[in-house]
């Protein structure tokens, strides 16, 4: 333990944020440089995140949970900030930048080329989702949430063109109505309970007078109204498909961990403030998290049915990964709940990996497919088309064969059927929501049954199409080095969550656990027995 | 009366906004959104209960709340001002390019057909 050991939780937030501001003075033409400081920030936080993972397992006196808390500029709890990493932040800024380092080394290979400050947007899109997840404090959550977007928008609008521009006028729009109502959830929540604090707020919630709930209630549904917009809940998700499928891979890819951030929200205020000991709050908003999950599980699954290219596929694959988890917060039950977070693991490493792969396989077919599409204009336009430098670098001999198992691997995890990790968490939560009988559980086992099903259906039509039975003129498949390295990097990610799949399920659960008893939270953080 | 005077602004800088939001034209969508913004610092500023003649920063020696204004909500107004001002522009961005490069101003990027 040495004196800066303990600012370790302040680097992923600085650390890409100094890079990436640092980035802005150099020129653009020097790539090499940017690609090298980019990745390294990536590695480093990388690490970082790993770390602080480790310490979540074991760094109480007694080898147990805890959560490590930073006071900002040393203010103590309730008064100043705290960044707070237990158990769940941990697991979410190491799935972040697990995420962000394959996206990164496939957009190396050309995207990184199709529009200016390519690495400077990504690293600050990095630093705003680690900041929402390690943040204990809800206005400090909104300033992160607007980092993140405002880096999105950026991202969003990557490489240009009419469709980018359409639907990222959308995206801009719906998400900054989506800010506005987080105003005003958590302007009312701190009205009512006098606490931007996340603990104290949960504290505050247990005791507050009967006549203010009915505002607290207000406040805390106009709050997750906002998330729910950001995970694509349905019926509030219908910007994203658009956007997913217009926006160039990496941003796509890099997007899949954005509506993470609306789930994990959702997650940490459910269970922190309206858990069982919230009194006459308890599980307040846990039939709607039920119902509107089961709803985006099933629109997600029918939009992968109906999904005409890859990309789109990798969209809908997004609102069903949101939907599965909040239909499982919805059921209210731990050991469910640990499938679930298992789930959300490999499902987001997965849909990232999707978007990349479609990328790669949709390359140069779709100016010719899309001349027949009359239903969806959106299209999918690749600004250095026709251009010579456009060249991906090194290529991959026996191309087909590695998208081919690339793909393989995509669908069986999104899919979730067996062997991969995709299966061991959907096996997870069916064989919880199985014990615990209930009509939501019915309900739950039959959307998660469907989805799979849909999903399998669903792609394996689209891989069909983009692997065998290609176009004649259809040109040959070209995959560079580096993006090979980056979308297997993540699809070797799942595949070790399968191989490690009983020591992850572990974690998972005992996350499950930890999160269900806010009392420990609550200590680490105000430093008092609730 | 201040109450009263505040809550109509709110009402109608939100009703206002909501109804310019819905709007087809990407101008209108834009004011709308800036009405919108308004009306929420507003209402973050009344959060902090309406008192007037109160300073938010306590003297050495008179260290009593109800004497004082709540500093939180006026801190947080700003930030929330920044932030919606920086993201307005850069969706007026945005917007100009999409009317450059759709040749329309509907927010759908083209002319409803008749």
């Amino acid at each position: 333990m040495s004196l800066w050991d303990h600012h370790l939780i302040l680097l992923p937030i600085l650390l890409p944020m100094v890079m990436a501001s640092a980035m802005l003075l150099f020129d653009e033409r020097r790539r090499r440089l940017k690609s090298v400081i980019s990745l390294t920030a990536m590695a480093a936080i990388l690490l970082v995140a790993l770390a602080l993972l480790h310490e979540s397992m074991t760094g109480a006196a007694d080898g147990g949970d805890t959560a490590r808390v930073y006071s900002l500029g040393g203010w103590s709890a309730p008064f100043g900030i705290v960044l707070v990493a237990d158990r769940l932040s941990a697991m979410m800024v190491a799935l972040t930048s697990v995420l962000g380092a394959g996206v990164l080394a496939f957009a190396l290979a050309r995207w990184d080329r199709a529009g200016p400050r390519f690495h400077a947007l990504f690293l600050f899109l990095i630093m705003g989702v680690n900041g929402a997840f390690l943040t204990g404090d809800l206005f400090n959550l909104f300033v992160f949430f607007e980092i993140m977007l405002a880096a999105s928008y950026g991202l969003a609008l990557h490489g240009s063109g009419d469709a980018r521009i359409r639907a990222g006028l959308t995206y801009i729009a719906i998400n900054l109505t989506a800010s506005l109502l987080f105003l005003i959830g958590v302007s009312l929540l701190y009205g009512v309970t006098g606490t931007l604090n996340m603990a104290e707020f949960a504290l505050k919630v247990r005791t507050i007078a009967p006549d203010d709930r009915s505002l607290l209630h207000v406040g805390a549904a106009i709050l997750g109204t906002a998330f729910l917009i950001k995970c694509a809940a349905w019926p509030l998700g219908f910007w994203l498909a658009p956007t997913y499928t217009a926006a160039s891979a990496p941003s796509a890819a890099a997007f899949a961990i954005l509506s993470k951030v609306g789930v994990y929200v959702v997650l940490r205020l459910s269970l922190l403030a309206f858990g069982d000991d919230a009194g006459a709050s308890a599980h307040f908003g846990q039939s709607w998290l039920l119902v509107m999950g089961l709803a985006t599980l099933a629109f997600g699954t029918l939009g992968l049915i109906a999904a005409r290219d890859l990309s789109r596929a990798g969209a809908y694959a997004v609102m069903v990964s949101s939907g599965t988890i909040l239909a499982v917060a919805g059921v209210g039950d731990q050991a469910v709940l640990g499938g679930a977070l298992f789930y959300l693991i490999g499902s987001t490493l997965a849909c990232g990996a999707m978007f990349l792969l479609a990328e790669v396989l949709q390359r140069g077919v779709d100016s010719g497919g899309q001349r027949e599409r009359a239903v969806f204009d959106d299209e999918y336009r690749d600004p250095f088309d026709d251009d010579e430098r456009n060249e991906p670098g090194l290529v991959i001999p026996a191309a087909v064969a590695a998208l081919g198992g690339a793909f393989l691997i995509c669908t069986l995890m999104i899919a979730g059927l067996p062997p991969l990790s995709g299966f061991v968490g959907k096996l997870a939560m069916l064989d919880a929501l199985a014990r615990s009988v209930g009509p939501a559980s019915v309900a739950v086992i039959v959307g998660l049954s469907l989805s799979s099903l849909g999903g399998l259906i669903g792609l394996t039509r689209l891989g069909v199409g983009a692997l065998w039975a290609r176009d004649e003129d259809a040109p040959e498949l070209v995959v560079g080095a580096a993006e090979l390295a980056g979308m297997g990097g993540l699809l070797a990610a799942c595949v070790l969550l399968a191989i490690f799949g009983g020591a992850g399920l572990g974690f998972a659960e005992h996350t499950a656990e930890w999160l269900g008893r806010p009392d420990a939270y609550i200590r680490a953080v105000l430093g008092t027995t609730p | 009366m201040t109450e009263f005077v505040l809550a109509a602004a709110i009402g109608v800088l939100s009703a206002a906004g909501t109804w310019l939001l819905l709007r087809p034209r990407t101008f209108q969508v834009i004011m709308g959104l800036s009405l919108l913004s308004y009306a929420v610092n507003l209402f973050i500023f009344s959060m902090g209960r309406l008192r007037s003649g109160m300073p938010p920063i306590t003297a050495k020696g008179a260290e009593r709340p109800e004497l004082y204004a709540d500093p939180t909500p006026q801190a947080l107004v700003l930030t929330a001002i920044v932030i919606s001002f920086a993201l307005t522009a850069l969706f007026l961005v945005v917007l100009l390019a999409s009317r450059g490069a759709t040749g329309s101003d509907h927010v759908d990027g083209r002319e409803p057909a008749e």
